[in-house]
């Protein structure tokens, strides 16, 4: 079928029947925001921060969720557009705990509150992803304002009882990225939509806790969250987005190889997120690979070779260890020859420690017996 | 895996047998189940109902270890109703013939009494396998877990070959690895009969490339000993040093009384690992290892991709990474080994020496990995194999096998199979996950699952505390009376020591490839006096 054309903020482009207006933006490098738009889900035009102005339209349409049209002529960038995005954003702010460092209406400057709580990093009023969050990020593009006085927010405790997952519902603005990634993306159907009372919540079914729900804990939503709403247990109070490094690395549980963030802080990992695009996993991780990485730093690590002497454990250099398993391999290869030692590699470890391990058979004890778990 | 986990966004069908992928490759299952909800078909072939049966257009609930049984007569039917694809049939194999008489033997009838299902059911999907083109098989350990492993594997590439899916993007014969690097360690040579890249020990031109390159004299020319040989050998002296790297083998092999037995007759055992385990109990030597995130390598995952593992934070006190372990060892027996990183290693040696990765270099792999064979360092990849129908030894070959069931079968002492897996909240033996805050609150102790059914014949509750006995050894577990299980059936993971599956695991072995059957052995229930 031959593509289409349209003008998007007077260029013109061209799509294919049945993209949306905010695909083919994209595909053209014209950037739109969006907030509720999650990647590989259907689309639900929840937010309103993709609005954009259609000509012929009487009211902005969001861009996420309406289809491009032959000689359709769209504005991104329009007065009205800024204003309606701005408004929504305040109005988002002003329905939840968002203590994010907005300008205050009466003065430009921070409020006295908001330069209070960012002094000390681990402040309990400082939100959690206080520098990554959608929702700041938008309130600071938009030059949005609000005073603490606006909030119709009341008084929400945060549901701490899950292992893992903190959910704050006083942060949650809605948007349903966490339904569509619990739903569409890793399909637990563990979450949904209540409507209850006039009163939009993200629920499990009978709006119980996590923990005793379909929840698999699989952190997707965590990841999906533009806010501070559902946060990961562990990482509250070790990480912030401005003193941890990211290095990207492979799971170290299943064979399916997801490529994992790890976000570095102090020398340890105090957070792990999933690779947005990358092969094979496209971002998604599950409750080990996002969860599963502090067994690095419990204090039962062995820090020392040890040797058994008298039915007891002791510690020992590295040469007297390494000097003593040659010494009896020596023994062992002159006595009955090479064939009388044996090693199980790892099937954990890198594919250059499993290297050596063969090479250090074959090439120097001089046998086959080499072996791993792959058939047990 | 023959193919990628990118197509599995894209295929039409799917035919998962003997793998529980929600809770054992649960990423991947996401993307199954993505394509299910946009209107692929899956049938799932496997005895318990998990959570993939949910998703699935059909469910087969096959007797465990009836496998061959099933796919002989899904061949049976798709010959006989001629729906087989006669050009791929004609042009891409042999042996044809044999297979199209010998499975005469297996017609719906025979395979219902054997399988426990309807005869109905087994029309039912060689009839739906026909209808679409291609479908792309998975499975895991349940198919390979058992006496007759290697048959099971066999009869998978029979039928896929029978139905023309092989070659071909959103087809082919695709086993979810287990762990992290099980393809690596394979592909780097940790096999008794076969060098880096599956090059032949017992071949002399094989041998003569490595002599050169590793600058040593004959190399040794005969297949070495596979683990359950090597832990005999410890028995009978026929192995005095042993040297695990890695893997908690006292509580992973079938058997545990027997593996400790044949652990603590080692002469000389060297234990190379992160924790103290139950392994390590019997070492005479323990060296500290850096673990995952403590240095640079790479992993290979299910796909035959290559990705690379980086340093995050430093290895606790004097642990070291084993890569340098080995070399000092060399050093101390006389071999001074140039590389000293694991990009060294890899890139000067691992690639040059093995035609499959030749193009695979670190500077090619910072971000996404490389599928093997990649020839060269223009290559992209591979994501397929056997395009379009060449297969590596020419023509693929049907090779008819024969149903065998289990080595122990349930008869009145033992009246129950035992078929053991993996849980999603913990890892093997918990050495990794029972030290991440969080997982244990999530599961924190082993259960027997067993079906209503079985727990009204024998007067169980939810949640009792029973005894599971079997041959060789007997643990008590709580009992989690569930319908995922079918009857006749206790289902055990051997995550926790304690109630440890391997207590009464059967230490029967596939006589080609010596794995376990841990999918099947006999046990009883008892309630606790």
């Amino acid at each position: 079928m031959p593509d289409h054309k349209m003008l998007i903020d007077s260029r013109e482009v061209t799509f294919k029947p049945g993209m949306t207006i905010l695909e083919v933006a994209k595909n053209n490098g014209i950037k739109i925001p969006t907030l509720c738009h999650l990647k590989d889900a259907t689309p639900t035009g929840t937010c309103k921060i993709c609005v954009v102005e259609v000509n012929g339209e009487k009211d902005l349409v969001p861009a996420c969720s309406t289809p491009a049209k032959k000689k359709m002529t769209v504005q991104t960038n329009s007065k009205r557009t800024i204003k309606s995005r701005r408004t929504t954003i305040e109005l988002m702010i002003t329905s939840g705990n968002h203590n994010c460092g907005v300008s205050g209406k009466s003065n430009g400057n921070w409020t006295d509150f908001q330069m209070k709580a960012i002094q000390y990093e681990n402040s309990d009023e400082l939100c959690p992803v206080w520098g990554d969050c959608k929702l700041q990020e938008l309130a600071y593009q938009y030059q949005a304002k609000m005073d603490r006085s606006d909030s119709i927010w009341k008084s929400d405790s945060p549901e701490l009882i899950n292992p893992l997952i903190i959910r704050d519902f006083s942060r949650c603005i809605k948007c349903g990225r966490c339904v569509q990634a619990c739903n569409e993306i890793q399909v637990n159907k563990a979450i949904d939509y209540s409507y209850k009372e006039n009163d939009i919540k993200i629920i499990t079914p009978g709006d119980k806790p996590l923990v005793d729900s379909d929840c698999v804990f699989c952190g997707e939503c965590v990841q999906a969250c533009p806010v501070g709403a559902l946060v990961e247990k562990k990482s509250k109070d070790k990480w912030r987005p401005f003193n941890s490094k990211k290095i990207r690395t492979t799971c170290p549980y299943c064979g399916v190889g997801c490529q994992q963030l790890l976000h570095v802080s102090k020398g340890q990992i105090v957070r792990i997120t999933g690779v947005e695009k990358a092969e094979p996993n496209k971002g998604r991780l599950c409750v080990k690979g996002r969860f599963g990485y502090d067994f690095i730093y419990s204090k039962e690590r062995l820090k020392t070779p040890l040797i058994k002497d008298k039915g007891h454990f002791r510690k020992a250099s590295w040469d007297e260890a390494l000097d003593l398993v040659v010494k009896k391999f020596k023994e062992i290869i002159a006595e009955d020859g090479p064939g009388a030692l044996a090693g199980v590699s790892c099937a954990r470890s890198i594919n250059e420690d499993s290297y050596q391990m063969q090479k250090l058979f074959r090439s120097v004890f001089k046998t086959n017996n080499i072996d791993h778990c792959a058939r047990t | 895996m023959t193919n990628s986990f990118s197509e599995f966004k894209k295929a039409k069908m799917f035919l998962i047998i003997g793998s529980n992928m929600t809770q054992a490759h649960p990423v991947a299952s996401t993307f199954v189940k993505n394509s299910v909800q946009k209107g692929a078909k899956l049938i799932v072939v496997d005895p318990r109902k998990h959570k993939l049966t949910d998703f699935a257009d059909i469910h087969v609930p096959i007797k465990v270890g009836s496998d061959i049984a099933f796919l002989n007569s899904l061949i049976h039917v798709i010959i006989d109703e001629k729906l087989y694809d006669k050009d791929f049939v004609t042009s891409k194999t042999e042996n044809f013939e044999e297979l199209k008489q010998k499975v005469k033997a297996y017609p719906p009838e025979t395979c219902a009494k054997i399988c426990g299902i309807k005869t109905s059911l087994v029309y039912e999907v060689a009839r739906a396998l026909a209808k679409v083109k291609p479908v792309m098989l998975c499975y895991t350990l349940g198919i390979t877990e058992h006496t007759c492993g290697t048959n099971n594997v066999v009869s998978i590439a029979n039928l896929q070959m029978l139905l023309g899916n092989l070659g071909v993007e959103c087809g082919g014969v695709n086993p979810l690895r287990g762990q992290n690097n099980v393809q690596g360690a394979c592909d780097m040579g940790a096999l008794p009969n076969v060098f880096p890249g599956y090059q032949t020990v017992v071949d002399k031109s094989c041998r003569k490339k490595f002599e050169t390159f590793w600058k040593v004299k004959t190399l040794p020319s005969e297949n070495g000993l596979m683990i359950p040989e090597m832990m005999e050998g410890l028995v009978d002296g026929k192995v005095r040093g042993f040297y695990i790297f890695g893997e908690n083998l006292a509580n992973t092999e079938p058997d545990i009384k027997k593996v400790e037995h044949e652990l603590s007759s080692a002469q000389f055992l060297v234990v190379q690992d992160i924790f103290l385990n139950e392994t390590t109990v019997f070492a005479d030597v323990v060296l500290p290892a850096a673990a995952w995130s403590e240095n640079d390598g790479t992993f290979t995952n299910s796909e035959r991709r290559v990705s690379r593992v980086r340093t995050a934070s430093k290895a606790p006190g004097e642990a070291k990474p084993n890569w340098w372990i080995f070399k000092e060892i060399a050093k101390r027996m006389g071999h001074e080994w140039s590389s000293s990183s694991a990009k060294e290693i890899w890139d000067d040696e691992c690639s040059i020496i093995a035609p499959a990765f030749t193009g695979i270099k670190y500077s090619r792999i910072e971000e996404d990995g490389l599928q093997w064979p990649c020839s060269d360092e223009n290559h992209m990849g591979t994501k397929f194999l056997h395009k379009d129908g060449y297969f590596t030894k020419g023509k693929g070959s049907f090779i008819h096998v024969d149903w065998t069931p289990p080595a122990e079968i349930p008869d009145k002492k033992y009246p129950l199979v035992l078929s053991t897996g993996r849980r999603l909240y913990h890892y093997h033996t918990r050495t990794q996950t029972g030290r991440c805050e969080g997982l244990n609150d999530l599961l924190g102790e082993e259960t027997a699952d067993i079906s209503l059914k079985d727990a009204k014949t024998f007067k169980i509750d939810h949640g009792e505390t029973i005894l599971v006995s079997s041959r060789r050894g007997k643990v008590e577990v709580k009992a989690n009376i569930t319908d995922e299980v079918p009857e006749g059936m206790v289902w055990m993971a051997f995550h926790f020591r304690k109630n440890n599956a391997n207590w009464l695991t059967n230490p029967a072995f596939d006589p080609i490839t010596l794995t376990a059957e841990y999918k099947a052995c006999a046990v009883r229930i008892d309630k606790l006096l």
